[in-house]
């Protein structure tokens, strides 16, 4: 079936899709769709390849979702956005904005999950029309105290991301809180447990407690489900189940430019290759490209070394954020990789990294990029 | 009774100027959600809280509580805090 790439940008001020001629070489902007709502991520669904599910909310409004089943021409509301159980004591929590999106297995046309903020798991059977709570974390006893407080999330509040589905078996699945750790379940979700063997913590904190664990991305390699990569506050990691230890990975990046960022992307093919893109992560935390110097750094060899890709990308007084899901990879072959940054500059490579080109400037600060082959 | 919308919610209203019935808040709140499916859980959040930057006026005057009884002819403006970038 002939397929047309398309790249969905979420941005803090509305959704744009990129879409992709045959070579890569030029893209037609199509967008804004919902200016002004703030988008958190935008995901094509890989099984139909023509819906889109994207989490939105305004600075003023409640969170929901936009569905489309047209690629992207049409949309309409969930019917149920995720919510929390309502409690009877009136202490409940709130969905303040869903964060991440993921498709289901591949053998469960419709299912989607879907991560929060604060940290909640929510699952639909429908495409992504309603939602519920799905598996005990969201008010489990000791989930909740893993999960701490908004004064323990990230900035813009904790969030529970990178929900992985094993492609080998739909009930093996995992997923990262900031904080709160990494977690896995085998049991279709029914009980999870930490993940968090090998992965360090801020000086002083204790390791064992998943409290103080911040995954920023994990990635499960398609080519190798055995294998995950990620990126943590604490530096770069690898684990090969069925062992249940992280391996630092980053310390063999170049000590100047360190280990701390918050995308990861893995090759499809290829489970020994991944990238980064480093943040400068000294002082009070800029998380900005160090030096001002943007580059993204591969390993092809499962992170015994690294190596710097920076051509094209402007060689200096370019303080750049990247964030967690602003950074992917397509299918093809040679692969493309793209990232988007704060300040709103769309970039790629259609040579694995190799030679960088600006695909758009000026767009609001972006949230996350994907890519996806449209039917 | 008349009830203002706020610009951002027009997607569902279509416009500002409503009707929707109601003897309280939340009765008022259910039955614009019944006209305008979405619209509610926009401005009221899962635990029954009126969202941070929403606000409702019945008659000129500041209500925070759903319970409110709201009388027929009152007229019911709801406005979004205006703040952030």
């Amino acid at each position: 079936m002939p397929s047309r790439l398309v790249l969905l940008v979420a941005t803090r001020k509305g959704a744009w899709l990129f879409h992709g001629d045959s070579a890569r070489r030029s893209f037609r902007l199509d967008g804004p769709h919902f200016l002004g709502h703030i988008f958190n991520h935008v995901v094509l669904d890989p099984r139909d390849r023509r819906t889109v599910l994207a989490a939105a909310k305004t600075g003023h409004l409640g969170p929901t979702i936009f569905r489309s089943t047209d690629r992207g021409k049409s949309w309409k509301e969930a019917a149920r956005p995720p919510a929390f159980a309502k409690a009877a004591d009136g202490k409940g929590r709130s969905v303040d904005h869903t964060f991440w999106l993921t498709p289901g297995h591949a053998s469960q046309s419709g299912v989607w999950f879907a991560g929060t903020s604060p940290q909640g798991l929510f699952r639909s059977e429908d495409g992504g029309s309603s939602w519920a709570p799905f598996s005990p974390i969201n008010d489990d006893a000791q989930y909740r105290e893993w999960m701490g407080t908004v004064q323990d999330g990230t900035p813009d509040g904790p969030k529970l991301h990178s929900i992985i589905i094993d492609p080998r078996d739909p009930n093996r699945i995992l997923f990262g809180m900031s904080g709160g750790g990494v977690h896995e379940s085998v049991d279709g979700a029914r009980s999870f447990a930490p993940l968090i063997a090998g992965l360090e913590v801020v000086e002083g904190f204790d390791r064992a407690n998943a409290t103080f664990h911040d995954p920023h991305c994990i990635r499960l390699c398609p080519s190798n489900p055995d294998r995950l990569y990620q990126q943590n506050h604490c530096g770069i990691y690898r684990l090969d189940r069925p062992s249940r230890e992280w391996v630092r990975i980053g310390k063999t990046m170049p000590k100047r430019v360190g280990d701390v960022g918050f995308p990861l992307v893995v090759h499809p093919r290829d489970a020994d290759t991944a990238w980064v893109f480093p943040m400068d992560g000294g002082t009070v935390w800029p998380r900005t490209s160090p030096d001002g110097k943007p580059a993204v750094f591969v390993t092809r060899n499962a992170g015994a070394s690294w190596q710097r890709q920076d051509a094209g990308l402007p060689e200096k007084h370019a303080w750049w954020t990247v964030k967690r899901q602003a950074m992917c990879a397509d299918a093809r072959d040679p692969l493309g990789l793209y990232f988007g940054t704060t300040s709103g500059e769309l970039w790629m490579s259609g040579d694995e990294g190799r030679r960088w080109k600006c695909i758009a400037r000026h767009l609001p600060e972006i949230y996350a990029v994907e890519a996806g082959e449209l039917a | 009774m008349k009830v203002l919308i706020p610009s951002p919610l027009h997607s569902y209203t279509g416009g500002p100027r409503v009707e929707a019935e109601g003897a309280s808040l939340a009765a008022l709140l259910a039955d614009l959600d019944r006209r305008y499916p979405g619209i509610r859980f926009r401005m009221v959040d899962e635990q029954e809280r009126i969202r941070r930057h929403m606000r409702v006026f019945v008659n000129g005057d500041p209500v925070f509580d759903l319970a409110h009884v709201i009388e027929p002819h009152d007229e019911v403006v709801i406005v979004q805090a205006l703040s952030g970038g």
